[in-house]
């Protein structure tokens, strides 16, 4: 096996699962271990620096983070709760409005149009005007934040949560004009150096059965939710059916119990492996009382003189893997209201179609994956806007992305132009087994959040349901995490083979073994190393038998023992420090050509 | 001394033995020896041992005297008993505790300094007792414990850290156990444990006394250009004199096992006690692991070329050990029943009468 190339950045951030899963690879263990360190405020920072709302994201974010954390492949199965303690951060720092970033006064003369104010426009906003840009940010609604708004409840985003990070950002001086829906994107473009699209996927998927325009009780989820927001609906029916069991579908049927909704029932076509929607929200959703009805397919809509009575679906049996399904039989279920939450679709009705920006098959513009620039130069798209719903820290990738498109463009350098990602690594070294993390494995299991009560959370709409973690359950769950960015790194020059690292590991991470191929070596390990999505560490021959040391990252708990109890420190422990590149990156760490050793 | 106690997860994939433990719990307490002590190394291959027979951790007792060796029954199996004791005497101990407790399985760990000096007379009666034992011998060279003076096993020449070379002929463990009568003797090295486990897990089926020398180097006193036991000087004068696979009872014969010429050779397997066998691969030309006089000059011829042969290198399975030859009761002492153990002040009178 080939040595393995630890100066490619991408290795050692690997290891750290959460980052490399985070899209805007937000430092995870080091905002972490601040918060053990009771410093909210910089834990605060750092993450902003990355994702931009910590707060709003600490309480909303999809968080592809945890699926992927090292925590979760031990024996226990459960990730850090790497979110919740996002929002702890956020619930516990100081004022922060001295640490954003200047403004400068003087302006560089470019005018960038950003078409409406979605976590990605003001992505875009928060990294530009600190460089002197001036940004227009045109609004269709009359209040900030795109969907974070209109169709998150704020019974999970509390409304001056989102107002203080949203502030943030439009403090800087954008000129944001709202109720200003665009109708031209022709009448805009010639005023501006560059424009943003962030315009959402603003459509709900309709559902085009017999009876669906007979009556006004069935509803679009996310222009029902809107109307919510904007307080144009304040009731519903005491039976309500919603169809789709996404995360729409649970902010539906959740706010459905706080209008006067009774029995709430959520319709999924198909078995429960296949849901769409977020394992705690569905485990949210039922804590409330919501049903959820599986294998159940949409008829028809039953309406009786102009008055909905209900619908009628088709049972059905899937087979195995839930590709083909037979119909068992037809039911009728009763409802006063129906909510449609089966997707969203994009609508570019203003965008004409001869300024040169090229649109597919599907009519979505063709978005470069790299610079998010259309097939026009000097239009970009992003967010929802670009390849249809995602979700809010996807967003924010992609405003940072134009962002730096966009100063490209706007100097004079190819926007395909991107700095590299640089990488330090830190030694952590203090003293003879002494580091200057806190190496310890801690058993603690993840903690549990805890929500208001099933009677109080249901007298006001925006009562957030989710209290926060208490000072004791931060401070078990920061111990939680295995600091994977404290990384090992080895020379192979000094290992004398005494095998002391492989004897101490605890989860059998090493091996000294024969070269081989690497599908050979994984199955010759200490441990088998099943787990290919891991990287497999392979060093240069060793000195004395010309053996390799291997290394299966899986389920390394990165206690820095190999490396306290090497002899030579051909095993240590080094921070990995990246920097990952901003519009803002002025000068970039170059990558360590050799690892620093203490 | 490593900071934090060796943390309690897991890998996932971690097997269980016959009595549902993991390898995990056949561990002791946190070694304190220097990192890259060859002694650690040794312990895993003891740990590896254990767990792979499914030894119940209360049927083990660990048993040693003093050296940095010595310390190591801490390292090990925290589930079983133990006793450290005085410097060189744990033969002794163990003569006394196998004399009263047939059934525990007695495990003696020892260094050259403990065994070959101070301790030399209780290991040479223990052998030729054949106290039923596996008896490790953790061989740097030097007292590791008192900071590096030589042992009696460092090898004319060798040299100690400042340069200072021995000048006194060593005591050779191995030599020493086949002159005594000794019926199971083996040497390996602390960075093989492919082959010292198998010798290991011989060793604890063998109805005496089995002695192994293994090699460890010391990695803070011995470890250096010129001394004859470090790391790199062991790998390139180890020289695998015998290999051999461990078949414990009726279990099936494993087919990779073969000897050099692709096939098993009857002559090369030896039939244990409890009917496990030992299979011997790969032998030299003529050599025969149950013929003392042969398996000496051997030894004596291939040493006598600067190399270190390694394997189990002698085996006898046809001596009593030190209950048959005393014709002791068949059990532990502790099972037998009090008035039986001490039948009162009548019946010691009645035979002191005797001898009147
Ligand atoms: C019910 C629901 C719940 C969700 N929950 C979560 C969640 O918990 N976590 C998560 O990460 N994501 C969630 N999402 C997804 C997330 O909200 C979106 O992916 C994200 O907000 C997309 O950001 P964006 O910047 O692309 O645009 P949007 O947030 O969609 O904002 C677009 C803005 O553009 C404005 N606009 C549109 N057209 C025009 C025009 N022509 N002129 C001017 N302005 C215009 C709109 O009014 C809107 O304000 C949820 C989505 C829905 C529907
Ligand atoms: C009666 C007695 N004499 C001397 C000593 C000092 N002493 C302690 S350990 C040791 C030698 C240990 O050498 P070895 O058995 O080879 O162990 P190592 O530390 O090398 O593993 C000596 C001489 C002692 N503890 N007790
Ligand atoms: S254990 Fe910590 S550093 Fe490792 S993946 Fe999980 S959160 Fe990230
Ligand atoms: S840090 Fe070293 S000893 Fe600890 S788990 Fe990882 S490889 Fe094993
Ligand atoms: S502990 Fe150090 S010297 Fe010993 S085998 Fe491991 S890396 Fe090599
Ligand atoms: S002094 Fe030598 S024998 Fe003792 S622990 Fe250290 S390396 Fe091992
Ligand atoms: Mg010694």
């Amino acid at each position: 096996m080939k040595p393995t190339n630890v100066h490619d950045p991408d290795y050692f951030h690997k290891v750290v699962d959460c980052q490399w899963a985070c899209p805007t690879h937000t430092n995870v263990p080091e905002y972490i271990r601040m918060i053990a360190q009771g410093r909210y405020t910089d834990a605060y920072m750092l993450n902003r620096a990355s994702n931009v709302f910590p707060a709003i994201l600490g309480r909303t974010c999809d968080r592809p983070c945890e699926p992927a954390c090292r925590r979760g492949r031990l024996e226990e199965g459960k990730p850090v709760a790497i979110c919740r303690l996002k929002r702890v951060a956020a619930d516990n720092k100081d004022d922060i409005s001295e640490l954003l970033p200047a403004i400068p006064k003087v302006k560089n003369g470019k005018r960038i149009a950003c078409i409406g104010a979605g976590p990605s426009s003001l992505t875009v906003a928060n990294d530009l005007m600190p460089l002197g840009y001036e940004v227009v940010m045109f609004e269709k609604n009359s209040k900030p934040g795109g969907l974070m708004r209109t169709n998150i409840p704020s019974f999970r985003l509390p409304e001056g949560v989102l107002d203080e990070e949203v502030g943030n950002i439009l403090n800087m001086g954008v000129d944001i004009r709202y109720s200003s829906p665009v109708g031209s994107l022709k009448a805009l473009v010639n005023d501006f150096d560059a424009v943003f699209v962030g315009s959402g996927a603003p459509r709900g998927k309709n559902l085009d059965l017999p009876g669906r325009f007979e009556t006004d009780r069935i509803h679009l989820g996310i222009d029902w939710l809107e109307s919510i927001a904007f307080e144009h609906v304040d009731t519903i029916g005491e039976k309500v059916l919603i169809i789709g069991v996404g995360n729409t579908a649970m902010d539906c049927c959740r706010s459905s119990l706080r209008m006067g909704g009774k029995d709430i029932k959520v319709m999924a076509r198909r078995p429960r492996a296949y849901f769409k929607a977020s394992p705690w929200e569905l485990e949210d959703a039922e804590e409330e009382g919501v049903e959820i009805l599986i294998n159940h397919a949409p008829k028809r809509f039953v309406v009786e003189n102009g008055k909905l009575k209900g619908m009628e679906f088709e049972r059905l049996e899937w087979d195995a893997e839930a590709k083909k399904s037979t119909v068992i039989d037809t039911i009728f279920l009763p409802a006063d209201d129906v909510i449609l939450a089966i997707g969203q679709d994009n609508a570019f009705p203003w965008i004409e179609r001869d300024l040169g920006i090229e649109f597919d098959k599907w009519d979505m513009p063709v978005v470069n994956k790299v610079t998010y620039e259309s097939s026009r130069p000097g239009i970009f798209f992003g967010g929802d806007a670009a390849w249809g719903p995602k979700n809010i820290i996807w967003a924010v990738e992609h405003g940072h992305q134009a962002a730096i498109s966009i100063h490209n463009h706007c100097q004079g350098i190819a926007t395909s132009e991107r700095l590299p990602v640089g990488m330090k690594l830190i030694p952590q070294k203090m003293g003879i087994s002494e580091w200057s993390y806190h190496n310890d494995f801690n058993p603690s299991s993840r903690q549990k959040m805890t929500h208001v009560d099933l009677v109080n959370r249901f007298k006001q709409l925006n009562v957030e349901v989710e209290i926060g973690y208490s000072a004791e359950q931060t401070a078990r769950e920061v111990q939680r995490c295995l600091n994977c960015d404290i990384e090992t790194v080895f020379t192979a020059k000094r290992c004398i083979e005494c095998d002391a690292c492989i004897d101490i590991c605890p989860v059998l991470c090493l091996t000294i073994a024969r070269d081989g191929d690497e599908v050979d070596l994984r199955g010759r390990l200490s441990a088998p190393a099943a787990n290919v999505e891991q990287s497999l560490y392979a060093s240069e021959p060793l000195p004395q038998t010309k053996r390799l040391m291997l290394k299966d990252e899986d389920v390394c708990v990165h206690c820095g023992l190999c490396a306290e109890r090497c002899p030579t420190a051909a095993w240590d422990m080094l921070k990995i420090d990246l920097s990952i590149p901003q519009v803002g990156t002025i000068c970039l760490q170059p990558s360590n050509p050799e690892p620093v050793h203490a | 001394m490593p900071s934090i106690a060796k943390p309690i997860a897991q890998h996932p994939s971690l097997k269980k033995n016959n009595l549902g433990l993991t390898v995990r719990d056949y561990e002791g307490t946190m070694s304190t020896l220097c990192a890259g002590c060859g002694h650690d190394s040794i312990t895993a291959a003891i740990v590896r041992t254990f767990w792979e027979l499914s030894t119940p951790p209360h049927m083990i007792a660990k048993m040693s005297g003093i050296g940095c060796s010595s310390k190591t029954p801490t390292y090990f199996v925290s589930g079983a008993h133990g006793f450290n004791s005085a410097h060189g005497r744990m033969p002794a101990i163990v003569t006394g505790a196998n004399a009263a407790n047939r059934e525990l399985i007695y495990i003696g760990v020892s260094g050259d300094g403990d065994s070959l000096s101070i301790g030399l007379g209780h290991l040479s009666h223990a052998i030729r007792r054949n106290v039923r034992m596996v008896y490790v011998i953790e061989n740097n060279g030097v007292y590791g414990l008192t900071k590096g003076q030589f042992s009696a096993s460092a090898d004319i020449g060798s040299k100690s850290k400042r340069g200072e070379a021995n000048r006194m002929s060593p005591i050779d463990p191995v030599m020493l156990a086949l002159s005594l009568g000794a019926t199971f003797v083996a040497r390996s090295f602390s960075g093989d444990k492919e082959q010292l486990v198998p010798i290991l897990k011989a060793a604890f089926s063998h109805r005496g006394l089995a002695l192994i020398d293994v090699v460890s180097p010391c990695v803070t006193f011995n470890d250096h250009v010129g001394s004859t036991k470090s790391y790199l000087y062991s790998r390139q004068h180890q020289y695998k004199a015998t290999e051999s696979d461990f078949v414990p009872p009726a279990s099936e014969i494993v087919a990779h096992i073969g000897s050099a010429n692709g096939h098993i050779s009857e002559a090369t397997s030896v039939t244990m006690h409890d009917g496990s066998v030992v299979k011997f691969r790969a032998l030299p030309d003529g050599y025969d692991p149950t013929d003392r006089q042969k398996v000496f000059s051997y030894l004596q011829e291939r040493q006598g070329k600067g190399e270190v042969p390694t394997g189990l290198l002698y085996l006898d399975e046809s001596v009593s050990d030190v209950h048959e030859l005393n014709n002791t009761p068949d059990s532990a002492l502790t099972s037998i029943p009090f008035e039986k153990l001490c039948p009162g002040n009548a019946e010691l009178q009645k035979m002191l009468e005797d001898f009147r």
